[in-house]
């Protein structure tokens, strides 16, 4: 229905402002049976529809400004030879295609449907199964992954790719795209101003997300969950992170998400929950974090490497093993009005925050770091007594790391 | 009915029966003396099966009560001191004790005998020292057991239930039932027993009738004749 | 045995001590949950309370109910029973009516609270059958060491030792181990450790519930099948029968050779 209603709209569009703009019909009984050949017939800016059916075909070169819409899900299989589609033309718009088995190489990143030097494309309603790497944008600009789907098998991480892919492009919108069991489910490289919203990164090998040197993007209302590594977010600079959900992302090196080298950041309104690590973070300046909630983690916070001037304040911390962990006795980072679910204090005053100042970093939370395997000795009465004597003097954990304002309710907002 | 052969029994280092033989036949009272520490006690204990001899084998009607605990049904025994569960009542515990041996009806009897009945709803921890010891009586004595064994008796008894309780015995013995009792009060002794046994150091000292004890230790009464085998002993 | 068990179990059904015992528990219960109104803060800190106290109460409770009942233990040994029996049942006696002080009395509030219709029906009824085997252990150690001790006094105080050895010193040793031997793998010392310790096995299995986030953070491949997989909750169950087992055994073999 959408499809055809699309349809309408862009011939509609297409005849009023191009006259000689046709509509191409691709099926398997027809005179023109495959996409190459539609493409090759087209002229710039005309629609070609394909029908249901399954089309072998790869290396399909669009290099005009075209709309190919596909009905009812016709399925292009590459026979894992090669790349499916490339596009190398500015206002492209793929839509409604099922594209599968796109060929593996270690030497060429093969994708389902790659974007290269082009602006103005669309890519929507999508599905792409046994794929190598899935929708792969390289130094392209100002486009739209909308509302695609893609289910990988990946299953060891040298021969996998990633799901959506850019690489040196902007001004880039992802939106309501699902994506799992790849190795990296949304991957940005080089990449800045992008809006990454509604999406859905689940089971993939390594990370749900992976940013790297890419600044100035948006990514908010997304679902991270069950990924091998979580998300990680790498060498940029001004990124907003809001309102995401990070879950059960379990394993050795596995959290929520990845901090390293972020500077100006703002991580607001997320949930991590359920994660071995809520948050990793390693040389992060000037990154505000509030309103999240951090849910039964291993480790709410670790914060690794030197991070100066952060500030954590109404965020609400419940029943993590370990609320913060530090590596280092230095402590330049702002707590402060932030709800602590192990705090024990009191408000004898009643104005809503604990007389006493919350001590997030626990001593055995200094121990666990330097002998892994005492972990198996969290919450024995014996590891209370010695938290408490280092909550009374501080020797090992930075003594100025405190919540001066810790909450007796848990944040709203 | 009970024979013991070469029962050897130590505590820690100390030894408190070494090499006993004693065989008690069918029918009459026979009492077991001796000074404090002689072994009386652990001697009832071992035939009860409570102390475990370190040699030695004691059979009950011909059973070895090593590991066994069937031969119990065939005795009545009387703690020498009578503490039981505080919280149960006189009746549950008679109840209970009836259900863990069998049933029995004899009780009744008892209870009337020792006055009990007033006592039947109190709960044991708020019992007086001798009223205990007539519950006691009362659970020894309900059974009908060929072999009965009597620790003590008489403690905290009052006179009349003391003769109540001399009466039970001879009633007993006219059953042709054996009992077994160990006392400290000689003139209860002298007046039940028909036979003494005398454990001295662990050993049996003497065995037989009074009257044979009197003429061994050439003395005229019971309690002389005790008192010369103790001071012989240890001068 | 069924019989003493009856007679035990009911004598201390209707003990003081019960009755403070499920007391506790109910209020305890009651407060955590309708006081906080947080099932997950309530169910760490029962965790806490059941990993410390119950062993505490099952080994000072069946230390003083052996030297308690010691001349009632007297009278059924003259009975024709077997010795057995007679320690079976009154261990299971005092096992079985703290257990259910323990279940009746944390159970209540928490069914009142709604717990049936919560997901932490199964956290809860973990912390449950974890408290049940620790009940069923410390009794089972404290009448071993009644057992081994005419003097009461010093039956305490060894009761008391063996709480605090395996409640808390235990840990300190077993993480000072861990520390000083840190170059070496230790994945499979700390875990064969926490099999030596009731305490330590039953908290082990709690954590399996409350803290998997934390304890799947860890490297070693041997941590990594016990906590993830249904392999460590059953090598963990099947440690604790044999802790429970263990004592039991010693006691029908000590009291055999025990006079009385």
């Amino acid at each position: 229905m959408l499809s055809k209603r699309l349809f309408f709209f862009l011939s509609i569009v297409c005849s009023t402002m191009q006259n000689q703009a046709q509509t191409i019909q691709v099926c398997e009984s027809c005179s023109v049976s495959s996409l190459k050949d539609a493409v090759n017939q087209a002229k710039a800016f005309d629609t070609i529809i394909v029908q249901k059916g399954t089309y072998k075909e790869y290396n399909i070169l669009i290099n005009k400004p075209l709309t190919i819409i596909g009905k009812d899900y016709p399925v292009i299989d590459g026979e894992l030879k090669g790349e499916i589609i490339t596009i190398i033309s500015d206002d492209v718009t793929v839509d409604g295609l099922f594209i599968i088995n796109v060929g593996t190489s270690y030497t060429e990143d093969y994708a389902a449907i790659r974007v290269r030097k082009s602006k103005n494309f669309v890519i929507k309603n999508l599905v792409l199964e046994k794929l190598f790497f899935g929708i792969y944008i390289e130094k392209s600009h100002h486009g739209k992954v909308f509302h695609n789907k893609v289910i990988g098998d990946a299953i060891e991480e040298y021969n996998s790719g990633n799901g959506i892919q850019l690489w040196y492009s902007h001004h880039i919108e992802i939106e309501n795209n699902y994506v799992e069991h790849v190795r990296d489910g949304i991957y940005l490289e080089f990449s800045d101003d992008c809006l990454i919203r509604n999406n859905v990164s689940a089971l993939n090998l390594r990370y749900g997300l992976h940013f790297m040197f890419s600044n100035d993007d948006i990514y908010q209302d997304n679902t991270f969950e069950n990924n091998g590594a979580g998300v990680a977010v790498m060498f940029s600079k001004n990124i907003k992170m809001l309102n995401n959900t990070f879950k059960e992302n379990w394993g050795t090196a596995s959290y929520g998400m990845l901090l390293k080298e972020i500077n100006d950041a703002e991580i607001i309104g997320n949930t991590f929950e359920e994660n071995t690590i809520g948050i990793n973070v390693e040389g992060s300046n000037r990154i505000i974090y509030k309103h999240n909630n951090f849910k039964h983690n291993g480790w709410a916070i670790k914060v690794r490497g030197a991070c100066y001037a952060n500030q954590f304040t109404e965020n609400n911390f419940l029943y993590n093993s370990f609320d913060l962990a530090y590596n280092s006795k230095i402590n330049d980072n702002v707590f402060d009005g932030n709800y602590w679910s192990n705090y024990t204090g009191y408000d004898l005053d009643k104005d809503g925050v604990g007389d006493v100042p919350y001590r997030p970093v626990k001593l055995f939370s200094y121990i666990v770091n330097r002998t892994p395997e005492t972990i198996i000795l969290l919450r024995s009465m014996f590891i209370d007594i010695i938290d408490f004597s280092e909550k009374v003097s501080p020797v090992f954990t930075p003594d100025n790391l405190l919540d001066n304002n810790p909450l007796i309710k848990k944040v709203t907002w | 009915m009970v024979s013991i052969i070469g029962l050897h029994k130590k505590f820690g280092k100390n030894p408190v029966l070494s090499g006993l033989d004693l065989t008690i036949n069918e029918g009459g009272i026979f009492a077991v003396l001796g000074p404090n520490g002689s072994g009386k006690t652990t001697l009832i204990k071992s035939i009860l099966g409570m102390v475990i001899p370190n040699e030695g084998e004691i059979k009950v009607f011909g059973e070895n009560v090593k590991n066994n605990s069937n031969y119990r049904h065939k005795i009545d025994y009387l703690p020498q001191i009578a503490n039981f569960p505080s919280n149960l009542k006189v009746k549950e515990l008679i109840r209970m004790i009836k259900d863990l041996r069998q049933n029995t009806s004899e009780d009744q009897h008892l209870v009337e005998l020792f006055k009990l009945n007033p006592f039947l709803d109190k709960k044991l921890g708020t019992l007086s020292g001798g009223t205990k010891q007539k519950v006691n009586l009362v659970l020894t004595f309900m059974f009908d057991s060929p072999l009965i064994i009597l620790d003590e008796p008489t403690t905290g008894l009052d006179p009349i239930s003391l003769i109540r309780l001399k009466d039970l015995i001879q009633a007993e013995k006219a059953k042709g039932k054996t009992i077994l009792i160990t006392s400290h009060i000689m003139s209860f002794v002298e007046e039940v027993s028909d036979e003494i046994v005398f454990l001295l150091e662990g050993k049996i000292y003497f065995k037989g009738s009074i009257s044979e004890l009197k003429t061994k230790t050439n003395q005229p009464d019971f309690e002389h004749a005790i008192a010369s085998i103790l001071i012989d002993n240890h001068a | 045995m069924l019989k003493i068990l009856k007679y035990s179990f009911f004598d201390l059904m209707r003990s003081r001590w019960s009755y403070v015992y499920f007391a506790f528990y109910l209020l305890l219960g009651t407060v955590l949950l309708f006081l906080n109104n947080d099932l997950s803060k309530a169910v760490i800190t029962l965790m806490n309370v059941i990993i410390v106290l119950v062993p505490l109460i099952g080994t000072i409770f069946g230390v003083m109910y052996y030297y308690n009942s010691k001349e009632f233990t007297e009278l059924l040994l003259a009975q024709p029973l077997k010795r057995s029996s007679i320690f079976l049942g009154q261990y299971l006696g005092v096992a079985l009516s703290l257990s259910m002080s323990l279940i009746l009395g944390l159970g209540t509030p928490f069914v009142f609270y709604g717990l049936f219709e919560s997901s932490a029906i199964w956290d809860f009824s973990l912390l449950l059958v974890t408290g049940t085997f620790l009940t069923l252990i410390f009794t089972a150690l404290a009448f071993n060491i009644a057992l081994s001790n005419e003097n009461k006094i010093k039956g305490f105080g060894y009761a008391i030792l063996l709480w605090l050895f395996l409640a808390i010193i235990y840990d300190g040793l077993f993480l000072m181990t861990l520390i000083f031997f840190e170059e070496y793998p230790l994945d499979k010392l700390s875990l064969v450790g926490t099999m030596l310790n009731p305490i330590d096995l039953s908290r082990t299995l709690i954590l399996l519930k409350l803290d998997i986030s934390a304890l799947l953070g860890y490297t070693g491949a041997v941590f990594k099948q016990f906590f993830g997989t249904s392999f460590g909750l059953i090598v963990s169950f099947v440690m604790l029968t044999v802790w429970v087992v263990l004592p039991v055994l010693r006691i029908l073999f000590k009291s055999k050779r025990k006079d009385f």
